[in-house]
């Protein structure tokens, strides 16, 4: 045995970042983990995977009743049902990967106290599972586009950059959450309720033009905000509604997506030693 | 390169347990704990809720070695093979560890009731570790193995737990790595597949790979593993050939032990009622310290209890065990329809056991009681019982040493085979 891998175990002190050549190591668990979270997500349902095309559309109908009809909100150049959905697509997939991966470290507590693998690969798996959902969902709107006769523009090509702007913020978050809830389960119930409140901070159901100009620039402290707008125009295209999307605005947002997802990966990291003690 | 597989130095590991065994669970006890602490007030508590579940420990095992791990309940060895598996930090002290790791504190983890037994093959692999192309590679080895193949494509929360295990061992048991880390998974599953996972151990350890075994299976330890470490408090207390630590371990455990059981802390159950004292009633009900084969024997069990059981009925149960852990036979009150639904609260109950089965040796009981059918209390290898030789048989012989673990009465007769002539008569 020419070269034996040796392992030090030593109490570590100070804070931790990431160990990226562990995460490639352990890359055939994520994807297990991702796996499993697809496959029995919608086991002994009846209704299996159409759920994920029931829920926007439900709540699609309902946000149209409610704004459109009701409350007659603005929705720029496209009809509301189309205008809520491009907003409900990533929104959605952020409120269940945040959700989803704040729980994740605790109801993992099994695996955390029986076997050693970077932690990251829990919240990291929880954040992309969710990525199936929307993947569907994505071809849902993609048939209410040509029903409403609506073609992409080019700017389409950016919306990968929006997702991964909404993947890196759910999993910031997530990260943050997750640890907090190995300790705290204060985090359980507040989980839900922060949902619910950020998707109303959020303009998801309307636009933007709804708030008085001088309050917009608080809007992009939001990342989401980035991540809703940038995808109605990237499939409704740029002229879809009037935006406080300006550049410098965007670079805020990410700049605080960034923040949080890397505060929340040290922070995630040097707490992980003690999740096996406490969860 | 030097022959060592994992080098444990001066190994320390500290638990906090809040005050009243509590910690803070929920962001108001920890904002509550914290103003405290900076109101000055030192927290006199804390110190008592230390708990050092390792000590110091050191010791160096060669490649190839196979090493059991034994000593009590929380004598630490849990916690040993979860630093050394880098599921926990250890406080202090240091781990190397030449060569790939393969862990086995349990069999089955991560699991998924809903998924098949195929795709939990792939999935608890990946979880210990193994590659994808290696579970391939051996998925008709594991399927044999675990002896499922008609269930394959079946949810596993359709299994029967002996499936389930048998299963989970399997994909465990086809882990490759240098070292392999295994607590206690023998606990469970049918003699037979014991057996089988044993046997297979036994392979491991023939291939040369390093393995470290925690168990509390005496008999299991002596088979497996030439050299033994013993735990106690946290505390490596012996280090060498497995017979010799085995009995310091015997010995430990011995000393530890009086007949006086009311200050024995080792306990379980909701307290009702509790065990004081165990007496022996030998021939004519008198007290003895040793039993004697063959002789009649009275287990006198002392308790006390709340009023509660003035109206509940209680079972008390005592079960005995050889030096190995084995358990040999169980006697219950409610086995010959006997109720105790009127207790006094303080009193004793006896156990006659008209003939004693035992062969010359050292025993141990647990005792437990169950009072409205919730166990009161529960400890185990709450005595010693030395039997002495005893005429069982009347005859004045008896099995040699290691003939049987039991003394059963036996009648033999004669068979008379009738003759040509005498049938004819």
């Amino acid at each position: 045995m020419p070269d034996v891998p040796v392992t030090v175990i030593q109490a570590s002190r100070g804070l931790s970042f990431v160990d990226l050549h562990a995460l490639w190591h352990y890359r055939e668990l994520l994807y297990f983990l991702v796996w499993r979270d697809v496959k029995v997500r919608y086991k002994q349902t009846v209704l299996g995977v159409l759920w994920v095309i029931l829920q926007p559309l439900a709540s699609m109908t309902i946000f149209t009743i409610l704004f459109g009809v009701l409350l007659d909100a603005p929705s720029g150049n496209v009809p509301y049902p189309v205008f809520a959905f491009a907003g409900l697509l990533p929104w959605n997939y952020f409120a269940s990967a945040l959700t989803r991966s704040s729980a994740s470290v605790v109801s993992s507590a099994n695996l955390l106290t029986k076997i050693y693998f970077p932690r990251l690969v829990i919240p990291l798996a929880a954040v992309l599972s969710g990525l199936v959902d929307f993947a569907v969902a994505s071809i849902v709107f993609a048939v209410i586009m040509l029903v409403y006769g609506i073609a992409p523009t080019a700017a389409i090509l950016l919306l990968p950059a929006y997702l991964l702007l909404a993947m890196v913020t759910a999993l910031g978050f997530g990260l943050w959450l997750s640890a907090l809830n190995v300790r705290y389960r204060d985090v359980g119930y507040l989980v839900p309720f922060l949902v619910q409140i950020w998707m109303y901070l959020t303009p998801v159901v309307y636009a933007t033009t709804l708030i008085p100009p001088r309050y917009r620039f608080l809007l992009s402290l939001n990342p989401m905000t980035g991540v809703i707008e940038g995808f109605r125009r990237a499939l409704l295209g740029p002229g879809v509604t009037d935006t406080v999307l300006s550049p410098g605005l965007v670079a805020v947002s990410v700049g605080i997506a960034l923040a949080v997802f890397l505060s929340g990966l040290v922070f995630f990291r040097t707490t992980e030693r003690t999740f096996a003690d406490i969860v | 390169m030097s022959d060592v597989a994992i080098r444990v130095e001066n190994l320390s590991k500290l638990y906090r347990i809040g005050s009243n065994g509590e910690r803070p669970d929920t962001l108001r006890d920890a904002l509550v704990g914290a103003l405290r602490r900076n109101g000055g007030r030192p927290s006199a508590r804390a110190r008592d809720a230390e708990f050092w579940a390792l000590r110091d420990v050191s010791f160096e095992v060669k490649r190839g070695e196979v090493v059991g791990v034994i000593g009590r309940n929380g004598a630490g060895k849990s916690t040993l093979l979860k630093i050394l598996s880098r599921i926990t930090e250890p406080t202090s002290g240091r781990v190397e560890i030449h060569g790939r790791v393969g862990s086995l504190l349990e069999v089955g983890t991560g699991f998924h009731p809903e998924l098949t037994g195929r795709e939990n093959i792939y999935l608890n692999g990946a979880i210990l570790g193994m590659r994808r192309a290696e579970i391939d590679r051996r998925f008709d080895e594991i399927v044999a193995f675990a002896e499922i193949d008609r269930f394959l494509d079946t949810p596993v929360k359709r299994y029967s737990s002996g499936m389930y295990v048998r299963l989970a061992f399997a994909v465990a048991a086809h882990l490759e790595p240098e070292i392999l880390l295994v607590d206690e998974v023998l606990a469970v599953g049918d003699a037979s597949f014991q057996k089988k996972c044993l046997g297979k151990m036994g392979d491991v350890a023939g291939e040369g790979r390093t393995v470290l075994f925690v168990s509390h299976n005496m008999a299991a330890v002596e088979h497996l593993c030439p050299i033994s470490l013993l735990l106690s408090e946290g505390r490596a207390s012996s280090w060498g050939r497995t017979s010799e630590v085995v009995s310091a371990y015997l010995r430990e455990t011995d000393r530890e032990r009086t007949n006086d059981l009311s200050v024995v802390q080792d306990r379980s159950g909701n307290g009702r009622m509790r065990f004081l004292r165990v007496d022996y009633l030998g021939r004519q009900g008198l007290a003895t310290k040793t039993a004697r084969s063959g002789d009649p024997l009275a287990f006198d069990i002392h308790y006390t209890a709340d009023d509660e059981i003035r109206s509940s009925s209680v079972v008390v149960s005592l079960a005995v065990y050889d030096q190995l852990g084995r358990s040999l036979f169980l006697c219950r009150s409610d086995f010959r329809a006997m109720e105790y639904t009127d207790l006094p609260v303080r009193g004793h109950v006896i156990c006659r056991i008209p003939k004693l089965p035992l062969p010359p040796g050292r025993y141990l009981l647990n005792l437990c009681c169950e009072v409205g059918g919730q166990v009161s209390d529960w400890i185990q290898s709450a005595c010693v019982l030395d039997v002495e030789a005893g005429d069982f048989y009347g005859s004045g012989r008896i099995p040699a040493v290691g003939r049987g673990d039991l003394l059963v009465e036996q009648d033999w007769s004669e068979v008379f085979t009738l003759s040509d002539g005498a049938a004819n008569a």
